[in-house]
């Protein structure tokens, strides 16, 4: 009973959540308001483990094992990418502001002038472009995804801070939240019905993250050595519920990225992490 | 042209399913082929797959089962009109639009036939 009485609620205030009327600070409160009245003894600022911030246990094992982290040498590949120069001579940390450093955490912004969001990864292939490379692709995890682990390191401990300015900037996150709402694949869920609605419920024996703090923790090294970008976790997440899910860097899923890392602003970023 | 995009998942699932089961097929081989029943279809993860959010307490052999949906225990006496468990299996959404469980009928994850044998063996629960 005091299950379902704790489910009215929560619908309630997802109701709130979805308002499509709600500013992007809107939203990013009402979700926290949701999740600190669901779980009033878990953190904000732990939302950044995931799934383990309700589970000790988990978390004590993920602790140990970042200790040694076993991905290292993916790391080290991405560091040795992103020192080798271009054929100009020069490098990623010329054309990235602040050489690199303490950015991921603005990302993905809106760009006004291409009129489309760019992520971190896009702006890698731009400083590429720039200097006479190929773009790498966004879904190979043996290059753009270990560059990517690397150099999102440089921005460790920078706390997120996504801006929503101006019309077609907002249409750009609303997109992105309607993504996150609407029900898709064979099996009918949205991102929602399983990092809101049941974050903090096992599925199976998985336990659920909620969409707070979801966005801060990228490269994900699973089971210790499968690297996953986010864009390809989201990808698994749509076929887990039999969808067709659009390519990695696509359109939707960088505006999905743009709403989805919003709701974190002010958590620390933190790269990479071990992940069952 | 949603109901394109329907058809397209629907078929793409029911390949990977005929994937699976080519596989566990080979595996059975010598086990003579039982059609599965009510039990069987709500237990496999490629068809119900109910325990992922349902426990059973009266089921020992049901494990690591979820919690998104409250435990199916003494179903006949909560749902006397077993139709309406048959219809809460085949579109949850109908009585509750926000629910979490897939609608097993309208989305084609399982035939009527399997829906009425999952009805009959959670009714028994
Ligand atoms: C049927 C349930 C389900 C749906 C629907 C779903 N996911 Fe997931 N998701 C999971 C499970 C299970 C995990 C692994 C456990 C965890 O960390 O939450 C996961 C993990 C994630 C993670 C990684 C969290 C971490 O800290 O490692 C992200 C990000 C994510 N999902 C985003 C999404 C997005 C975006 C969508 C919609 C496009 C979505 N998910 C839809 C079940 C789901
Ligand atoms: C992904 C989650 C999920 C799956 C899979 C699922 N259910 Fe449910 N189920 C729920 C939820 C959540 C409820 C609570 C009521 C609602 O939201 O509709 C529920 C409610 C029910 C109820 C009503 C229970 C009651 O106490 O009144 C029955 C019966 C039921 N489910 C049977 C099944 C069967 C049989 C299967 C497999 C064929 C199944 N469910 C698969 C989530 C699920």
């Amino acid at each position: 009973m005091k299950k379902v009485i704790l489910g009215l609620i929560g619908l309630g205030l997802l109701g709130g959540a979805v308002n499509t009327m709600a500013s992007p600070e809107q939203d990013r409160l009402d979700t926290i308001k949701y999740f600190t009245t669901k779980f009033p003894n878990i953190k904000v600022e732990d939302y950044v483990y995931g799934a383990l911030a309700f589970d000790q246990d988990s978390k004590d094992q993920y602790e140990a094992i970042m200790e040694f982290p076993p991905f290292i040498e993916d790391i080290e590949k991405g560091k040795k990418m992103w020192e080798t120069p271009f054929k100009t001579g020069k490098t990623y940390a010329d054309c990235l502001p602040n050489g690199g450093k303490n950015i991921a955490g603005s990302y993905p912004y809106f760009d006004d002038k291409a009129g489309k969001v760019v992520t971190l990864n896009d702006a890698i292939n731009a400083c590429r472009v720039s200097n006479g490379e190929q773009a790498l692709k966004i879904d190979d995890m043996k290059t753009m995804g270990v560059l990517n682990a690397y150099m999102r390191t440089l921005s460790d401990g920078m706390l997120t801070n996504i801006k929503v300015e101006g019309p077609a900037a907002l249409a750009a996150y609303e997109d992105g939240k309607k993504t996150f709402y609407s029900r898709k694949g064979q099996l009918n869920f949205a991102c929602a019905t399983c990092h809101v609605q049941n974050a903090g419920v096992r599925l199976r024996s998985e336990l659920i993250s909620p969409v707070l703090g979801q966005s801060t923790h990228w490269p994900v090294f699973r089971g210790g050595d499968n690297l996953f970008t986010l864009h390809r976790r989201y990808e698994g997440c749509v076929k887990s519920v039999r969808g067709i899910p659009p390519k990695q860097g696509d359109v939707s899923w960088n505006n999905l990225e743009y709403f989805h890392s919003y709701v974190s602003n002010g958590l620390p970023m933190k790269a990479s992490v071990f992940r069952k | 042209m949603r109901k394109f995009k329907l058809v397209v998942a629907a078929s793409v699932a029911g390949m990977m399913l005929m994937v699976g089961n080519v596989q566990v097929q080979a595996a059975d081989q010598q086990q003579a082929k039982k059609p599965p029943t009510g039990k069987d279809l709500a237990f496999d993860r490629k068809k119900g797959n109910c325990l992922a959010c349902h426990g059973m307490p009266s089921q020992p052999d049901a494990e690591s089962t979820g919690l998104y949906g409250p435990p199916l225990i003494a179903m006949s006496a909560r749902y006397p009109d077993k139709a309406k468990l048959r219809a809460q299996i085949a579109d949850a959404t109908a009585a509750n639009p926000n629910t979490s469980m897939p609608p097993f009928a309208k989305h084609g994850i399982l035939s009527d036939k399997e829906i009425d044998m999952i009805a009959d063996f959670v009714y028994g629960l």
